[in-house]
């Protein structure tokens, strides 16, 4: 289990909060416009990398705020937490 | 021909002191050029190329493994086989699967160990108890063998549940599949490693694949760590890395690759003599033939390629397995262990041709493949060969999540209010 | 038989106070202090269980958590019994019944010995060959298979014991309590660090503390010597606690680990009462050393297995520890000094040692030149090529070994023995390293696999990391633990110690004997009976991975998993293919890393605390009234209240009929409120609903359907604008949670611009339906001064308004299709409210209905209950409420995924009435509907979604969805059940007041 540091609260386990999948996919400004494909990009397609990730972590059971992680996959270990909003850190 | 196994070769190889069995499997090197790849040396994979070889004549193929063969979901499944699901494209596709598995150990001459001891789904409130029915009657109608139980009932098939409707969630019900049962899960892949062995399939151990050569809109070969292998057609059956593999050609697939975890007690003697599964709590169970529980564990939320989950996860799991077998608590935990799932928005697998031409993948089975694995490689052969979908996996294409025609195999969203 | 083997006093039993306990049915006794094996063999009981396979005779190899053979079920037949515990670990207590497993009819006679038998067809994966004939007959070779295998026998009795969880946040946690962790302990206890040392021994100490060899000396103190005065002084620091009889279990990532501590196994019946049998440790340490020892290693060779045999350094633990000799003639089989350590502390109990056979050429250590003075025969450059005795060794024969050590040369002697201790070197004990992530190190010198990435703070000393003389274990320990602690001093910087040099080495992971192979049996699993020939059939039959080979030989997968045999399956393996063992690896270490109790996992989370229990402030009241009760996600409802004997039909028809021709009382406070506020409070409904919000008056309330993005029905409840920022928002009671994440996640994520703000307030409010003809009149008697009239509080309206000075709100929504008001008060005042309204009720026949009653009654409106007539596939156009969708809307939530090519087809299932041709069948829920039931395969077009009996309208209805089903109206369809079909009708959906006049009668 990790130890998540939210940017709000501090460090905290892993089991108050919730994972929200890959960050920084924005909801389309005109989801009109799009073609079929291209929806589906927005709403089901997924890097589901292996490695570094940005992520969107909820502390659920803390503050109930959204934040984001930079977590690579392959060892689980927490690179840098950052706000939603922010840019993604280099790593 | 290989030699036969039977208890005849048994005894009369007694006699040699066993030094003189053949290898199940050669360890070839790779040839510069195949037919068809596949990528995946899990029973998915192997039975892809068993059939491709046993059913469409195709012997020049190989199978390319980054590690072991079975050593991935294939060696760590909880083993679980049945095909009492709800929507008819699934039924007709796990059906299909239970079919080739009830003769499997026969057709390739390896005991796979295909138990029907019977699957039992159990129902703790009242949305269960309709979703049940719900199943049972598509199930009925499918021709599937499947029946609802009374709690009596319930009871009466596994005694040492809790049927108490004093408890926090009681069984109101469940259904019943006799057929189902589980099987040896290393079986699986060791079995069909050695019938396509046999027709001339190349397994390649140990060979990573690091990249896919292609042209604009077809494929070309594949580069791997034992260098480049030269194919038109690839199919690509790495469960939980197949978005790692898609990426090699720069798709994205519908896919989030999550710890799924498992454990097993000590061996005992037997003490259940059946599958039971609850979704509402939470808790799969079985008996392996060396006696020890096998209890199925959830997902949890996060992608992760470590193989490892988190703790709450084993520990939901059990508290459910106390709450209907009270009698497991002085059991204790021998092992527990994770996989990577690839589970797909809608909780069905795809077996699909892609936008490019000769490269087709088969994923996305989550937590629920093994039972899948003759069926899912029998119709994955049939589509790489034909370059179609077989009509029993048509509904499982790429193309659903683009015209909104899932295969929602989640069931109910919410709880009534 | 009943002899005594216990030698003169050992300080660390009490032989003041004798236990008596049984084995297998018959009385023995002991000493407090005592492990069921060291009491065993006290009594000369060596034959404890029989093997996984062949059912061969097996005694007890160990003195600790390793043990693979010595297993036994513990008070068969009670509440308290437990299978397969080791008897070198159980502390024997007063009234213990141990008996042996996987043997019947007795241990000293099992039928199952037939298996040693027939052992030459049973080589490793024999079952992948065979019982495939007849196909149908798996099943039944299944039955005797699985009679055959298994070990003890699981409880049949719920558990009488307690367990419990603990928390733990430490600076430094200590695994291990011999020298290298009581040092580290104590340095990081006296640096201020919040420092937890554990051990899985009842005492600390490690195999120092009762080592009483001159040849080992701290400060001129023997080291056990020395060791005891560093115990005392750590017992005083205040920053350290010391956890005995706690066993580290996992070790997981971000320096999480789960211990098991074991507070009443040792203690009888009467002392354990009331206590809490084990503790779960949850422990978060900032750093974590790991000095877990090391194990020491089998010799694998010629039947390795009968009892009698044992770890030479177990035999050295019984004697100077528990005070016990293991046999009267005893033999040493080794591959390195420490047999001649075993040999000399024997000597000084006065137990014989008749030779020590020796694999190395010479030995020219201090310990080998004491051993030889002392006059023990010591056989050089020789192996044991067989043992002798079925249920106890008897005797050995012995060989000279070939130089390269791969076969046996000149005459055989044989030497009679009771007991060989073998020593085939050391294993540090890794595997909680690598549970945490760890990657190793072969080291070749030593033969052994060792710590080197680190991947979170921690460190491994003493021998876990390799070193295995003291002076090298302290000294690098202090090394190690200077960096890791980042400290320039310990106390222990002028330590003084003198150890000893173990010069030569020799290791054969298989050794020869003078038969061929395959007609010797060389365990290298105990349990689970994997002979080295079973690791040489795997490699030839193609299994080259350590991972085939342990899951085709079972090799490492007994209850020990392996602790023992594991390094020699891998050195057999890469020996037989040629390959070097760093190239090899291991295999994965899994937690937990000895067996861990079921009930000490789930702690408290049992029965009552399975999961929580959410009730309704007036849940008092429908207990007392004889309320069934359906559980609804965490809640408990009131499902239906009957009276006397009624059934639930009976009761759910006398509810209904009540409601509609007179008055109705609902519990509806489960349902989800989320309070929102803010000036863009409106935009934001406009966005998550989809229908329009913008235009809602102050004091309306509006019924809103939720999508999921993916365009299929979500959510669904009423929404009431208190003020112009400001609503409160239902949700169905189960959805409540997930809803409000949902509306947080877009809040924060995509529309951060939004000036918005949410608050979940289910639990604080109390709300009362009452619905009915006559509920005016009710509502009005409880509420004289709020003005009912139309005009005043309209259908779909609020007002706020006060019940003798208490504030609440009084909504005027229906979700039965009868005049209805809703009233919402502060939770506490829930149950005087609703007692209040049923007495002003009491001539109107109030009737109190649960949910059952509801869903009839919404059913007879043709109102969905989202999750029962929908099931995630279904979008509101298939729900036929076309109505609520706003197609002028330029977007919300779920919009887009409305219009792809098979969201907009016609043939999708869509939601309909059904109406039976016989008025009395009611149709099951599930229920499958077809059009053609000759066509095969049969074509099924939908479901049955909801079905009643309606009292109001004299007939069964029901919900379904159909495919096609609204262009389908009057069509006649059938329901197929097991033993006949049922002729439908497809119906409009509304079955009751189509004019909804009821709303306002």
């Amino acid at each position: 289990m990790f130890l998540i540091n939210c940017p709000f609260c501090g460090e905290r386990e892993q089991s108050e909060f919730k994972a929200g999948g890959e960050a920084h996919i924005s909801r389309p400004k005109q989801p009109t416009e799009l073609s079929d494909d291209e929806w589906a990009e927005y709403l089901f397609m997924r890097k589901n990398i292996k490695g570094i990730q940005f992520e969107r972590w909820n502390h659920s059971h803390g503050c109930r705020k959204w934040f984001n992680i930079a977590r690579d996959t392959s060892n689980d270990q927490i690179k840098a937490v950052y706000k939603m909003g922010q840019k993604p850190p280099v790593i | 021909m290989k030699n036969k196994y039977s208890i005849f070769s048994l005894v009369k190889n007694a006699f040699s002191y066993h030094e003189n069995w053949e290898k199940a499997w050669k360890d070839p090197t790779p040839k510069k050029e195949y037919d068809a790849v596949i990528i995946g040396g899990g029973g998915h994979g192997l039975a892809t190329a068993y059939y491709l070889a046993k059913k469409h004549g195709m012997k020049n193929i190989a199978v390319v493994e980054k590690g072991w063969i079975g050593g991935g979901n294939t060696g760590r499944n909880t083993t679980i086989i049945r095909s009492n699901y709800l929507w008819d494209a699934s039924a007709g596709l796990y059906d299909h699967a239970l079919k080739i598995w009830e003769n499997l150990s026969q057709e390739l001459n390896y005991n796979v160990m295909f138990s029907q001891r019977g699957v039992m789904n159990l129902a703790h409130n009242l949305q269960d108890v309709r979703d049940l029915k719900r199943r049972t009657h598509a199930n009925r109608l499918n021709g599937i063998d499947s029946i609802y139980l009374t709690t009596e009932e319930v009871k009466k098939f596994c005694p040492i549940i809790n049927t108490s409707q004093e408890i926090r969630y009681p069984v109101l019900g469940g259904t019943l599949q006799k057929r189902a049962g589980t099987a040896r899960h290393d079986a699986v892949a060791w079995g069909y490693a050695r019938g396509a062995d046999e027709m001339g399939v190349d397994i390649i151990q140990n060979c990573e694949v690091k990249g896919i050569k292609r042209t604009f809109d077809s494929v070309e070969g594949i580069e791997t760590t034992k260098g480049f292998i030269k194919t038109k057609k690839i199919g690509v059956v790495a469960a939980g890395h197949s978005s790692v593999i898609a990426s090699m050609v720069g798709l994205r697939l519908p896919l989030e690759s999550k710890p799924l975890q498992a454990l097993v007690s000590e061996p005992v003697k037997p003490i259940i003599d059946t599958v039971v599964m609850s979704n509402a709590v939470h808790a799969y169970i079985s008996q392996s033939d060396k006696g020890e529980l096998v209890i199925g564990a959830g997902t949890d939320d996060y992608i992760s390629y470590t193989q490892k989950g988190s703790h709450d996860i084993v520990e939901g799991t059990l508290n459910a397995i106390l709450e209907l077998y009270p009698i497991f608590s002085r059991m204790r935990m021998l092992r527990q262990w994770g996989g990577i799932v690839d589970i797909c928005p809608d909780a069905s697998p795809i077996i699909s041709k892609t936008s490019i031409k000769g490269l087709y993948f088969n994923c996305g089975w989550g937590t629920g493949g093994f039972k899948a694995t003759p069926g899912s490689g029998d119709l994955f052969a049939h589509t790489i060969a034909n370059d179609e979908p077989h009509k029993l996996n048509a509904a499982f294409n790429l193309n659903r999540f683009v015209s909104g025609d899932l295969v929602d195999e989640h069931g109910a969203a919410a709880v009534a209010h | 038989m009943a002899k005594n083997l216990r030698t003169k006093g050992s300080k660390f039993i009490d032989e003041t106070t004798r236990v008596c306990f049984k084995f297998n049915g018959n009385k023995y006794f002991g000493f407090k202090g005592d492990t069921l094996a060291s009491a065993l063999l006290a009594n000369n009981i060596h034959l404890v269980g029989r093997s996984f396979k062949y059912h061969r005779p097996r005694g007890i190899m160990t003195a600790g958590s390793e043990e693979p053979n010595a297993i036994v079920q513990i008070n068969d037949n009670t509440a308290f019994t437990e299978p397969n515990v080791r008897a070198t670990e159980i502390e024997i207590y007063e009234g213990l019944e141990a008996t042996s497993q996987n043997c019947w009819p007795s241990v000293n006679f099992d039928i199952g010995g037939i298996n040693n038998f027939l052992s030459p067809i049973l080589p490793a994966g024999f079952y992948y060959k065979t019982f495939m004939w007849p196909a149908s007959f798996w099943l039944k070779y299944e039955y005797f298979i699985r009679r055959s295998a298994g070990l003890g026998k699981s409880p049949k009795f719920p558990d009488p014991d307690i367990y419990e969880h603990k928390y733990i946040h430490c600076d430094v946690l200590v695994v291990g309590g011999g020298i290298s962790g009581i040092m580290a302990a104590k340095i990081s206890a006296k640096r201020g660090l919040k420092t937890l040392l554990v051990d899985e021994n009842p005492n600390i100490g490690g195999s120092t503390i009762f080592q009483n060899s001159k040849y080992y000396k701290i400060n001129n103190l023997t080291s056990s010597s020395w060791l005891e005065n560093e115990i005392k002084e750590i017992n005083k620091l205040e920053n350290l606690t010391i956890k005995t009889r706690t066993s580290i279990a996992a070790f997981h990532g971000y320096n999480f680990l789960l211990a098991r501590e074991n507070l009443t196994d040792h203690l009888s019946a009467n002392e354990k009462k009331n206590k809490v049998r084990q503790r779960l440790l949850k422990i978060r340490a900032k750093k974590v050393i790991t000095a877990t020892g090391s194990l020491e290693r089998p010799l694998v060779f010629n039947n390795n297995d009968r009892p009698g045999i044992m770890l030479s350094s177990a035999l050295k633990k019984y004697a100077d520890f528990f005070g016990v000799a293991c046999g009267e003639q005893n033999v040493l089989f080794t591959n390195n000094d420490t047999a001649y350590e075993t040999a000399i502390s024997l000597d000084q109990k006065g137990i014989k040692v008749n030779a020590i056979i020796d694999i190395r050429e010479n030995s020219n250590s201090e310990l080998s030149k004491e051993v030889e003075a002392i006059g023990i025969k010591i056989y050089r450059s020789s192996t044991v090529v067989d043992t002798y005795g079925y249920k106890r060794i008897k005797k050995i024969s012995v060989m000279q070994l070939s130089t390269d050590g791969q076969s046996v040369k000149g005459q055989k002697i044989f030497i009679n023995c009771d007991c060989l201790g073998i020593a085939g070197g050391w294993t540090p004990a890794v595997h909680l390293f690598t549970q945490s992530g760890g990657k190793l190190d072969f080291n070749e010198e030593d033969q052994i696999f060792l710590p080197k990435i680190y991947p979170s703070k921690q460190i491994s000393i003493g021998s876990c990391n390799g070193d295995f003389e003291l002076d090298k274990i302290i000294n690098n320990t202090l090394k190690i633990l200077k960096e890791f602690l980042e400290i320039d001093e310990t106390e222990y910087d002028n330590i003084d110690v003198s150890g000893t040099r173990n010069l030569n080495k020799r290791n054969i992971w298989l050794l020869p004997s003078d038969k061929i192979l395959g007609k010797t049996k060389p365990f290298v699993d105990y349990q689970n009976d994997a002979t080295a020939k079973d690791i040489k059939l795997a490699l030839r039959e193609g299994f080259r991975s350590i991972e085939h080979v342990k899951r085709y030989t079972t090799t490492g997968m007994g209850t020990d998993q392996g602790k023992l045999g594991n390094m020699h399956a891998l050195g057999i393996i890469a020996d037989t293919a040629g390959v070097k063992m760093s190239e090899l690896g291991t295999t994965t270490f899994r937690p937990p890393y000895t067996p861990l109790s079921f009930g000490t996992i789930v702690g408290r989370n049992v029965g009552e605390f399975f999961d929580i229990f959410r009730k309704t402030p007036m849940n008092d009241w429908h207990v007392k009234n004889k309320s069934k009760f359906e559980n609804v996600g965490q809640w408990k409802r009131a499902w239906y209240y009957p009276n006397g004997n009624e059934s639930m039909h009976e009761a759910v028809q006398r509810e209904s009929k009540a409601a509609r021709e007179s008055a109705g009382i609902l519990d509806a406070s489960t349902l989800g409120k989320i309070d929102i506020q803010g000036t863009d409070a409106s935009e934001f409904l406009n966005r998550l609903y989809t229908n329009s919000w913008t235009k809602l008056d102050i004091g309306k309330c509006r019924y809103g359907l939720m999508l999921n993005e993916d365009g299929m029905v979500y959510d669904d409840g009423v929404t009431t604008r208190l003020d112009k920022n400001h609503f409160i928002m239902t949700t169905t009671t189960g959805g409540a949670a997930n809803v409000l994440a949902k509306l947080e996640d877009y809040l924060q994520t995509e529309w951060p611009e939004l000036d918005v703000y949410l608050t979940s307030v289910t639990d604080h409010y109390a709300t009362i339906s009452v619905c009915g003809p006559n509920s005016k009149k009710i509502v009005s008697k409880v509420i004289p001064n709020l003005d009912l009239s139309e005009d005043n509080l309209p259908h779909m309206s609020f007002k706020n308004t006060t019940i003798d000075n208490i504030k609440c709100r009084v909504m005027r929504i229906s979700f039965t299709g009868e005049q209805s008001y809703e009233i919402n008060i502060q939770a506490n005042y829930g149950i005087s409210l609703w007692e209040k309204i049923m007495e002003s009720g009491k001539e109107f026949n109030i009737t109190p209905y649960g949910t059952e009653t509801m869903h009839l009654l919404r059913a007879e409106k043709g109102f969905i209950i989202v999750g029962q007539d929908t099931d995630a596939t279904l979008t509101p156009i298939d729900l036929q409420m076309d109505w609520i969708v706003g197609k002028k809307k330029y977007d919300f939530i779920g919009k887009r995924s409305l219009y792809r090519s098979d969201t907009i087809r016609d043939d999708r299932k869509q939601l309909v009435g059904l109406l039976t041709d016989d008025p009395k069948e009611v149709l099951e829920e599930g229920a499958q509907i077809v059009a053609n039931l000759n066509k095969k395969p049969i074509e099924m077009l939908g479901h049955v979604t909801s079905s009643y009996y309606s009292p109001n309208l004299n007939k069964s209805i029901a919900l379904a969805v159909v495919r096609g089903g609204k262009n389908m109206l009057g069509q006649k369809l059938f329901i197929p059940m097991e033993n006949k079909s049922i002729i439908v009708t497809i119906v409009d959906p509304v079955f009751l007041d189509k004019e909804n006049n009821r709303l306002n009668a």
